[in-house]
């Protein structure tokens, strides 16, 4: 349900940059990065964009959201790995717990495509 | 100040365009606004030498009912609480009972706080001698998932994870124990007519987010309630004697 508000803070964001050039284009494409490890569903996120852009200055732009894998650093391993969602975050080699997180958190508007006015 | 939007970038146009395309880089993090709300909020409380916790959990974990003992509890502290319920103000009812300010806050259909809600409620604060109060603790709608990515402006994070819940509930829900300070295994009282099994819920927790401070509570029989609220007492003066250095 928090996809509303977070589509809601998409577009408010992209509206503040639309409204700040001096010739309006049209956005065509919005880019999203969405980490794995977050609270986010794409799924939501496409389908919130979908309705709240109806008839307005962002109507009919498309969303294109990248997944970031969960990536974790082991300390003791001194290597990266892919924790397993909903069942292993430790390190599958030597067990340490999930310290630092390398991505996978991430909420980031990344670029938009446009055509000039 | 808001931060300024990044200008355009121009791409070079495609030829077989009529018209120009670009790509304009924006950068910025999807919550922002929720991100600035919260330390605008976090700075009203460290004028105030307040600190403040965002209590987290599923519905019916057990927020209220703990929040109503560590409030017996903690005679040396003045504490105000900041609430967020659905629709009611059942639980500000009974936690205003207690003789502590109460600020009720109605998300409506929303799922959680928000640093724009919490600032609604900051605003009724100021009623309540603000400068008199050592902490301020905002129970957060019951939820696992989205209270996890807004911040409200807390120095702390600490979730609730009740015994009846299941051993699963952190690797089902990581974000959540991956950001809490604290985590408190409630309703411990009911262990013993149940098969679970605390030191798994320790362990999956742990995978997540080897710093957690982990106490086991039962509001009803007041077990752990002395540990809890020394970890508490602490927070708000390591909160205060950072305030001193800043200033």
């Amino acid at each position: 349900m928090h996809e509303t508000d977070m589509t809601k803070a998409l577009i408010g964001t992209i509206r503040d940059w639309w409204d700040a050039q001096p010739e309006k284009p049209t956005v065509q494409k919005v880019h999203l990065i969405v980490g794995t490890f977050t609270c986010v569903e794409p799924a939501s996120l496409q389908f919130a964009f979908d309705v709240q852009t109806q008839g307005t200055f962002l109507d009919g732009a498309e969303l294109a959201i990248k997944d970031v894998p969960l990536v974790a650093h082991c300390h003791t391993c001194h290597a990266d790995y892919q924790p397993e969602l909903g069942s292993q975050y430790a390190c599958p080699s030597c067990h340490s717990p999930m310290e630092d997180i390398r991505s996978g958190r991430e909420l980031k508007i990344d670029r938009l495509e446009c055509v000039a006015a | 100040m808001p931060t300024p939007l990044p200008i355009a970038r121009w791409a070079m146009p495609t030829v077989s365009n009529m018209h120009q395309t670009f790509d304009a880089a924006i950068e910025m993090n999807l919550l922002h606004a929720n991100q600035r709300g919260a330390d605008h909020n976090r700075a009203h409380f460290d004028q105030w030498g307040i600190t403040c916790i965002n209590l987290m959990s599923s519905p019916g974990a057990g927020k209220t009912q703990l929040l109503e003992a560590t409030l017996k509890s903690l005679e040396n502290l003045q504490v105000a609480v900041i609430e967020g319920d659905m629709t009611t103000e059942l639980d500000a009812e009974r936690l205003r009972q207690h003789g502590v300010p109460v600020v009720a806050i109605n998300t409506g259909r929303s799922c959680h706080l928000d640093s724009k809600m919490v600032a609604g409620g900051i605003q009724q604060l100021q009623q309540h001698d603000p400068q008199s109060l050592d902490l301020v603790v905002v129970e957060n709608v019951g939820n696992l998932v989205c209270p996890a990515e807004f911040e409200v402006g807390e120095h702390a994070k600490v979730a609730l994870l009740s015994v009846t819940e299941g051993e699963d509930k952190p690797l089902k829900y990581p974000v959540m124990f991956r950001e809490a300070d604290c985590l408190l295994i409630t309703k411990t009282d009911l262990v013993p007519h149940l098969d679970v099994d605390l030191a798994q819920i320790e362990a999956n927790v742990r995978q997540i987010n080897p710093t957690v401070a982990i106490f086991h509570v039962s509001a009803k029989t007041g077990e752990g309630l002395d540990a809890w609220c020394n970890w508490l007492q602490q927070a708000v003066t390591v909160q205060s004697n950072r305030l001193q250095l800043t200033v």
